[in-house]
């Protein structure tokens, strides 16, 4: 059905500041971010929600933005990789991910950041996992086991899970509460 | 993915008058099965209804102790919703054991309810598929059917109903409260999914244009001592192959109430009524869970590679029963 042309005028709050796309209703929120809004560091890994390298904030919630169309998150506070630093000041996890080699390609770790910060705060504010051995209690530590089946959203083809699970680790043990 | 055009009504009635007046048209809440199936072509509609801003995002406890859970509340905020933790551990871990922590950000309740058969021959828009396209035959039932039904499959379909949630809200007896321009119903949740029969292509018995609102839990106190079993092929992330939900109460050594329900076996999720219908006044011991997995399993029916199901599904039952019993982990 190219036979219409139905393109949007929608606006997108990235990153705190917001962005004027025009788009089809069918352009998913990981390709307006990286196509129509020039931010590449999300990635399009399997554009099926299994990878988790397109891992994005909305409202401080990790989703998939390839399983998304952008129109749907209108009005929504995005953030992206690009947003997660505070001007020159990394991230406590991107720190972390440095300096435990939490990566080889690089190409995962977008997501891996993001996620990884959605996936602490559920941990903070008590969200039970598949691993939590009584859900009615909030787990009282981020074992690695609590870590693993957490983030088993995001993949690592390079492998360099080990430290991943150590950056993670260390920026939750330095980050307030 | 085909060109549509997009609808994103602010109220049940106007989602309903878009549906009736638009060429195709498709509802959409939270995207996680749906826009992979438009962009495998398996749905092409002209039209997409966005439900996700209804308000219908509440979980409200109702006068008689039931728990309304709205259609768009998201599966993570289900899984950790307190009530929910308390009084129905199952169904929290349920959901905690399905898809992603990204994925059950977006999943909303209704659409898990919704959400398709994860068959491969139905994703592959090359393979005879009778869910897909009626009528084209099932290259399932003669090929590479290791994830397939054992129990409730016809000669047109083979599927499985991919949902854990679903699964412990059939032994809850939860119900679903529907509407469309007829009216609103309440579907109990064990009719809400159908067996395949002759008639695959309709996964669940709401009519075209009918919209979810919400999902009835009712008060079921022996449930405060319940587990869901997930067999898997990795420990995390993958669909079942088989679970188990179960609560029991036992009395002076003998069983006095039981829910037990399975996934990963059939095109529903599958209540285990023979089996809780057997138990009921037996001693709560070994010996009797597994006289009830095999009655329950007794109709199976083995495809060529997923025979295993059927014995995995009876240690899985017995395993899972006697664990409650011993006092085990909520």
């Amino acid at each position: 059905m190219s036979s219409f042309d139905n393109q949007l005028d929608i606006v997108l709050d990235v990153n705190g500041a917001p962005i004027k796309l025009r788009l089809e209703p069918r352009v998913s929120l990981l390709d307006a971010l990286r196509d129509h809004a020039g931010l590449p560091g999300s990635k399009k890994g399997c554009n099926q929600g299994a990878c988790g390298a397109c891992t994005v904030l909305v409202d401080g919630e990790r989703i998939n933005s390839c399983l998304t169309f952008a129109v749907q998150y209108e009005g929504r506070k995005i953030v992206t990789v690009e947003g997660l630093s505070s001007g020159n000041e990394l991230h406590p996890l991107q720190r972390a991910f440095i300096f435990h080699d939490g990566f080889q390609c690089g190409y995962c770790t977008p997501g891996q950041l993001c996620s990884a910060a959605g996936m602490l705060s559920e941990f903070r504010r008590g969200s039970p996992s598949a691993v939590t051995e009584d859900v009615s209690v909030a787990p009282a530590t981020l074992t690695d086991m609590e870590l693993r089946e957490r983030m088993s959203g995001n993949l690592c083809r390079c492998g360099a899970y080990v430290g991943i699970r150590d950056a993670i680790q260390q920026a939750h043990a330095e980050m307030p509460r | 993915m085909n060109n549509f055009a997009y609808f994103r009504p602010d109220n049940v009635s106007s989602a309903l008058d878009l549906f009736a007046q638009n060429a195709e048209p498709q509802f959409l809440a939270g995207g996680t099965n749906l826009i992979d199936l438009m962009r495998e072509g398996i749905n092409r509609p002209q039209s997409v209804i966005d439900l996700s801003r209804l308000p219908l995002d509440k979980v409200e406890e109702l006068p008689d102790g039931s728990l309304r859970v709205g259609a768009l509340v998201r599966n993570s905020n289900l899984a950790e919703h307190a009530l929910i933790r308390e009084r129905y551990p199952f169904l929290s871990q349920a959901i905690l054991m399905g898809a992603s922590g990204q994925l059950r950000n977006m999943a909303t309740t209704g659409g898990n309810l919704m959400q398709r058969t994860r068959c491969y021959y139905f994703y592959d828009d090359v393979a005879r598929c009778n869910k897909r396209t009626p009528g084209s035959g099932c290259d399932a039932i003669d090929g590479f059917n290791r994830i397939h039904a054992i129990l409730g499959a016809s000669p047109e379909c083979v599927a499985t109903h991919p949902s854990d949630m679903c699964v412990v809200l059939a032994a809850l007896d939860a119900a679903v409260n529907v509407t469309g321009r007829a009216g609103q119903r309440t579907i109990p949740l064990t009719d809400f999914h159908r067996l395949p029969d002759s008639a695959p292509e309709r996964d669940t018995v709401l009519a075209p244009g009918e919209i979810i609102l919400s999902v009835d839990i009712p008060p079921v106190p022996i449930a405060r001592h319940s587990i869901y079993r997930k067999v898997r092929d990795r420990a995390s992330y993958a669909f079942a192959l088989v679970s188990v939900a179960a609560a029991i109460e036992v009395q002076d050594g003998a069983i006095k109430e039981v829910r037990l329900a399975l996934g990963g076996v059939a095109h529903k999720p599958w209540r285990a009524r023979a089996a809780e219908q057997y138990l009921i006044g037996k001693q709560a011991n070994e010996a009797s869970f597994a006289e009830a997995a095999a009655l329950e399993l007794e109709p199976a029916v083995p495809l060529h590679y997923n025979g295993f199901k059927i014995e995995l599904a009876r240690r899985t039952i017995v395993s899972v029963l006697l664990q409650l019993c011993k006092g085990g982990a909520h």
